[in-house]
């Protein structure tokens, strides 16, 4: 059978639109990358649940036509554990803005990464906390502009694909918003692995990391994604190794699933007690 | 020097005056343009403290505590769900007895979500050994702020100064910019008794047993309920203390004179609404227009609600034929916890005067003039006592 074609509308709360979003924010292909994939799979819209913490990125919950959670800041991922445990047919995706992932909610993520639980995480990185104004977060970097470090800041950022692959995740990617297909991809193979699989999305905030570091409009910040990064395996990364690698780093198939580990102590459990 | 600015830089502009010098914050709104100023002040060398950029509320306050700890003055802001993340620090700072100061931009709390303001952040930590004052405008929350560092070193007991989140941090209202020099004449240094020095090594907050037990020396060292009597003791103490800091701040900069409770046409008034924060101001034009019917009534806004300030509010109100107190938070399944805190400073009274507790303004509702003419002049006319429910006022879908 032929599959439906895609139409954004049926992914879609209508009544939750117009979105808050600003003029040029990557956070909108980031949406429409996750729902291309859903549409691919050919998931049905109850098989899967959407928990997200706080922040421009994490109004995703409100937008998609799924089971949504839209919870508090940080900790979007305990929550998805909860669900997840309670129902582990349901696929739980995660959409999360770096400082909600990284900042408040780091915790979260390494130890869920560490559990390895069947949740996709999509870390929609603009390098700064958009939602409230544009300060810096833990994945800005040094010598950025943010409101507050009007004179550059001094922290360095995650590498977020280095510190999931350490933390124990078992599917790690890469993609920017200029690679919306390739974004696509990777999140359906995120979200077909079992396992915690991180995919980091590098989006862009024109309005404030864009506008602070004079990185041009939103047209100019993507073509940056394509310019500063390249496909693993590549020919331009052979050139240039210092460029920001995009890709699959992680696809371990090996390690135990956290929901199905803890059936099997539950049976072992059982059957020692009988 | 005479400023036209948001609340929120009037905050900033009392921490600068004030020289504190350790800020971590945590971007929150409405808060967030307070820290962001200050930022700013720290990175063009306004102002000489260090700003810690931290990747949580909980760490804002336990940055807070260290420096503190260190005999730094520390400051930090917040609102709503960053408060409440603080929470365990909280308690902390306040059984450490640290001089912390705070501000909050008063918001409501998820869930449901809320940016808008109400007052049940703040009210929800009265409990918890924090000095709480309520300011009513921007010239309140400048004073309030350099009056806090003083208070809190003084009695070694943190400050929260609190302000409605939208309707002061981020409205312009001109106010009075006090001098650096003059605040540095009125502010004593922070030269902390026992702190953090490698030279003179202390033990610090260890864990306590039920009982009393000998020290090291073999002296009697006080139990966890002896050091939170202390605690309870000078709380009840830094009533006094207020007053006297007011009494110099009113000496240094001629405003003040009002520490605890905030009075308007009260005098001989046989009616008083009772609020606090800006809502006090608001219902100065209701009380203007009612006082044109011929009704003799005021408004009081609370300004310390911790410690409770009952002799002030005992004496403001114990005259009067009925209170009426206007909150924007409660204590869900009970009452306004305004309204249960006057009730109780009155219970001693002979002819206590009749009491009404109103609802009003959560998450962002709002609070119209004509409504509140209304909601008075109607209370006004029934006499009968309150059966003690709250009435909501402002409700659009009731069942
Ligand atoms: C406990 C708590 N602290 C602070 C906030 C305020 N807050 C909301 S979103 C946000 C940062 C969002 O940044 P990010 O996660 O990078 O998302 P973006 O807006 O950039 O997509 C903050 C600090 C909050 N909601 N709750
Ligand atoms: S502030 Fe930045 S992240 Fe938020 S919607 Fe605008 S562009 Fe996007
Ligand atoms: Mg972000």
């Amino acid at each position: 059978m032929k599959q439906k074609e895609f139409n954004f509308k049926d992914y879609i709360r209508n009544r939750y639109f117009p979105h808050i979003w600003c003029p040029g924010c990557g956070h909108g292909i980031v949406l429409g990358a996750l729902l291309r994939a859903v549409h691919e799979l050919g998931l049905e819209k109850n098989e899967i649940v959407v928990t997200s913490g706080i922040g421009c990125s994490s109004r995703i919950s409100g937008y998609v036509d799924f089971h949504t959670l839209h919870t508090i800041h940080g900790r979007a991922l305990a929550f998805a554990t909860g669900v997840k445990l309670s129902k582990p047919s349901l696929k739980a995706i995660v959409p999360m803005g770096d400082g909600d992932a990284l900042a408040i909610g780091g915790n979260h993520f390494i130890h869920a990464a560490r559990r390895n639980i069947d949740i996709t995480a999509i870390v929609m990185n603009n390098r700064i906390y958009g939602m409230t104004g544009g300060q810096f977060s833990p994945l800005s970097g040094s010598g950025k502009k943010a409101t507050t470090a009007p004179y550059l800041t001094i922290d360095r950022a995650f590498d977020i694909v280095d510190l999931a692959k350490s933390a124990g995740a078992t599917f790690v990617a890469r993609s920017t918003v200029f690679h919306a297909t390739e974004s696509k991809d990777i999140i359906k193979k995120a979200i077909t692995h079992k396992g915690f699989s991180v995919v980091e999305i590098l989006t862009q905030c024109p309005t404030y990391y864009g506008r602070k570091n004079k990185e041009g409009d939103a047209i100019q910040m993507m073509e940056g994604f394509n310019t500063h990064t390249a496909k693993i395996g590549s020919k331009k990364l052979e050139n240039n190794p210092n460029l920001i690698q995009r890709g699959i780093f992680v696809e371990d198939k090996t390690v135990p699933e956290y929901c199905e580990a803890y059936d099997q102590i539950i049976a072992t459990a059982m059957k020692e007690s009988l | 020097m005479h400023m036209i600015e948001s609340g929120n830089v009037a905050a900033a502009t009392g921490v600068k005056l004030a020289r504190a010098n350790v800020i971590a914050a945590y971007p929150i709104t409405p808060q967030t343009p307070l820290t962001e100023k200050l930022s700013e002040f720290v990175a063009a060398g306004e102002l000489a403290a260090e700003y810690i950029p931290v990747e949580s509320e909980h760490s804002a306050m336990a940055v807070c505590i260290a420096a503190s700890s260190a005999g730094a003055r520390a400051f930090t802001a917040t609102s709503a769900n960053g408060l409440l993340y603080m929470n365990e620090q909280l308690h902390w700072a306040a059984g450490a007895r640290l001089p912390i100061v705070m501000c909050v931009a008063n918001r409501g709390i998820g869930a449901p979500w809320t940016v808008w303001n109400d007052h049940q952040d703040t009210i929800s930590q009265r409990d918890g050994g924090w000095i709480q004052i309520y300011a009513n405008d921007h010239q309140q929350i400048i004073d309030s702020v350099i009056k806090a560092f003083y208070l809190a070193q003084t009695v070694s007991i943190p400050v929260m100064v609190c302000y409605d989140g939208y309707i002061l941090s981020h409205t312009y209202m001109p106010f009075e910019k006090p001098d650096q020099d003059q605040v540095d004449a009125f502010l004593p240094p922070f030269t902390p008794e026992n702190m953090l020095d490698p030279d003179r090594p202390y033990n610090f907050n260890t864990v306590t047993l039920p009982d009393v037990r000998p020290d090291i020396h073999g002296q009697t060292a006080p139990g966890y309920m002896e050091i939170r009597h202390c605690l309870h003791q000078d709380m009840r103490g830094s009533i006094q203390v207020l007053e006297e800091i007011d009494k110099k701040f009113q000496a240094a900069f001629g405003r003040g004179g009002h520490p605890f409770v905030e009075p308007y046409k009260c005098e001989d008034a046989d009616h008083v609404v009772v609020c606090m924060g800006s809502l006090s101001y608001h219902f100065r034009d209701v009380i203007d227009l009612l006082s044109q019917e011929g009704l003799k009534i005021g408004v009081m806004g609370v300004q310390l609600y911790r410690p409770f300030p009952e002799k002030a509010i005992v004496e403001a109100l114990y005259q009067k034929k009925s209170i009426m107190v206007f909150e924007k938070a409660l204590s869900y399944g009970n009452q306004g916890a305004l309204y249960a805190d006057i009730k109780s400073a009155l219970y001693p009274c002979e002819n206590r005067p009749e009491m009404k507790n109103f609802i009003l303004g959560l998450g962002g509702r709002e609070i119209k003039t004509s409504i509140l003419v209304e909601t008075v002049r109607n209370a006004v006319k029934h006499t009968a006592a309150s059966d003690d429910h709250p009435m909501w006022v402002g409700l659009k879908c009731q069942e």
